[in-house]
């Protein structure tokens, strides 16, 4: 029997109302914006933006900070993805291992940073990081290495900044890898084992391929994730010193809400949706090529 | 067997797990101490693990003079609205796409299901424009309803109520309940654990958000508290201890909510890879 039309209507309106108000009639209205000359004059009268075609993509292939923000961006996407990955499938390990006790705490406590607010948060990081007077330096110290002025260098800033993100990320994937790992039937172990391999040998011929489906899960998250870097860098550097942390987002948000071009921050948000398809796309083309 | 191979081991293995856990907690740790701290003891090296003389003064100071319960009030109500509208309209829609027969609801739900690939900042500038035009802008509606509806949790929701035996809306249809009772009377009792999964993640990450409150409220009167610390960061540079202290006020509450749910929040996570 079918529904009737009324609770049809009913159920689902208000959540199909509020996604193609707020999620499916933007994502349009991006591209319609982003060739547009949309300023802080039109924002008065929207009649004032004119059509201008591609002349926004072709400003943005031209401009050395659109660049910059997308080289820092891929930056810390190659170097936080490999070190995340290795670290929480690595704490996940050794939580996981049958003798290991006090599971459930470590679980919480690699998972505190995850729930953490990053603004807040990174407030902290930023005394920790001071030059001066921060822990980290002190830390550092105590080895007899002076620390560098970590937020104020260029050659560091990036690296400040990844160590927050990966901070913050480890105990989420660490609760992924955990699961995935417990799915691993136990035989396969037992029969390698029979067989003699050594621990390293187990992990690149189980452990490894097992995990495939979580890895796939866990990175295509990181991705996409990583690409839309924002919250760190705002907070830690504001994008400096030298633009050596502006990201592809902070960027934008610069463009659209301190000079208010929204023609040209749409363009931009529509060149990162477009790079986060294709890396997507390309990742999981991977995959598949593997299995 | 007790080797002494096997003790090598087990003991590095608790020495690595122990300093990561070190390094996850530090930070808070760092927080909650700077923040009891009189500005004598903060820049001072080697840093001071205990202040000697805690101090409430910041805290004061960050209510009385900097009005912190303001973005504080305004959190609690946007995130609370967000998380009740969210688990509402979601549990209704995920209800109907479970359960409801109609032509074409499955290619709907295709739909829905596309867009939860889209990253945020496609839509920002398009709902900015529309909330500035509407007057919206600077308002608790504005920060409230373009998050009021998740399309995560629409899936999420039908994926749980899909599991629900038909028979037992059917023996119930049989008897002439409406759908709307069956919504109240079946369906929502029966959802209560999903329900309250994505209760818990939808207020962590409103609590937590901070692009579309930093775009919408741009009154200092309708702050949200991580737009509220990021401007007292900018303004109180030199003061650690009301910073550490503004800090303190913005992670406390989620991470005691944590504490007490951090079963419901592994378990979401484990199930789903639900993120925020």
């Amino acid at each position: 029997m079918r529904t009737r039309l009324v609770w049809i209507l009913l159920f689902l309106g208000p959540a199909l109302a509020a996604l193609l108000i707020f999620l499916v009639i933007p994502i349009f209205a991006s591209f319609v914006l982003s060739v547009t000359d949309f300023d802080v004059y039109a924002l008065a009268d929207w009649s004032r933006a004119r059509f201008v075609g591609l002349s926004n993509f072709q400003e943005l292939l031209s401009d050395p900070l659109f660049w910059r923000s997308l080289l820092n961006t891929l930056y810390c996407l190659i170097v936080a993805m490999p070190l995340t990955v290795a670290i929480s499938l690595g704490v996940a390990m050794l939580i996981n291992r049958e003798k290991t006790r006090f599971k459930g705490l470590f679980r919480v406590i690699y998972f505190l940073p995850f729930v953490t607010n990053t603004v807040a948060i990174a407030v902290v990081w930023s005394w920790i990081l001071n030059m001066h007077y921060g822990l980290l330096n002190w830390f550092l110290g105590l080895f007899g290495i002076s620390g560098p002025n970590w937020l104020g260098d260029p050659t560091f800033a990036m690296s400040s900044i990844i160590m927050l993100v990966v901070w913050k990320a480890i105990g989420y994937n660490m609760i992924l890898f955990i699961s995935g790992l417990q799915n691993i039937p136990d035989f396969l172990y037992e029969a390698a084992e029979l067989d003699g391999a050594s621990g390293w040998q187990k992990f690149v011929h189980i452990t490894i391929p097992m995990l495939r489906p979580t890895m796939l899960f866990v990175t295509t998250m990181m991705l996409i994730g990583y690409l839309q870097l924002f919250e760190e860098p705002y907070m830690l550097t504001d994008g400096g010193p030298l633009n050596s942390t502006l990201s592809v987002v902070l960027y934008l948000y610069r463009q659209g809400f301190r000079f208010f071009e929204l023609g040209y921050a749409s363009a931009l948000a529509v060149a990162l949706f477009l790079i986060i398809i294709t890396i997507t796309l390309i990742r999981m083309r991977l995959s598949k090529q593997v299995s | 067997m007790v080797t002494k191979k096997s003790v090598i081991r087990e003991t590095s293995v608790y020495a690595v797990l122990i300093f990561g856990a070190v390094v996850m907690v530090v930070p808070f740790f760092w927080m909650v101490s700077t923040s009891f701290k009189l500005p004598r003891e903060i820049f001072v090296f080697p840093p001071k693990w205990i202040p000697s003389e805690p101090t409430l003064k910041n805290y004061i100071e960050l209510f009385r003079s900097l009005d912190f319960a303001r973005p504080f009030i305004n959190t609690v109500v946007v995130a609370g609205s967000i998380t009740v509208l969210s688990v509402l309209f979601s549990s209704m829609a995920g209800f109907a796409f479970a359960k409801f027969r109609f032509k074409g609801r499955d290619a709907l739900f295709m739909l829905v299901l596309a867009t939860i690939m889209v990253p945020g900042q496609m839509t920002i500038i398009p709902v900015f424009l529309m909330l500035r035009h509407l007057g919206l802008i600077n308002t608790y509606a504005g920060l409230i309803i373009p998050a009021m509806v998740s399309a995560f949790n629409v899936f999420f929701m039908r994926q749980f109520i899909i599991t629900i035996p038909d028979d037992l809306l059917e023996a119930a249809k049989m008897d002439g309940a409406r759908e709307g009772f069956l919504y109240f009377k079946i369906i929502l009792p029966l959802c209560r654990p999903a329900l309250s999964t994505i209760a818990i993640f939808t207020f962590t990450g409103s609590w937590n958000s901070f692009l579309w409150p930093l775009i919408i409220a741009q009154d200092e009167r309708m702050y949200t508290l991580p737009v509220a610390i990021s401007v007292l960061a900018g303004q109180y540079g030199e003061n650690i201890a009301i910073q550490m202290a503004g800090s303190c006020i913005v992670i406390a509450p989620i991470l005691i909510f944590f504490i007490f749910a951090q079963r419901y929040f592994i378990k979401g996570i484990a199930l789903t890879g639900m993120k925020f």
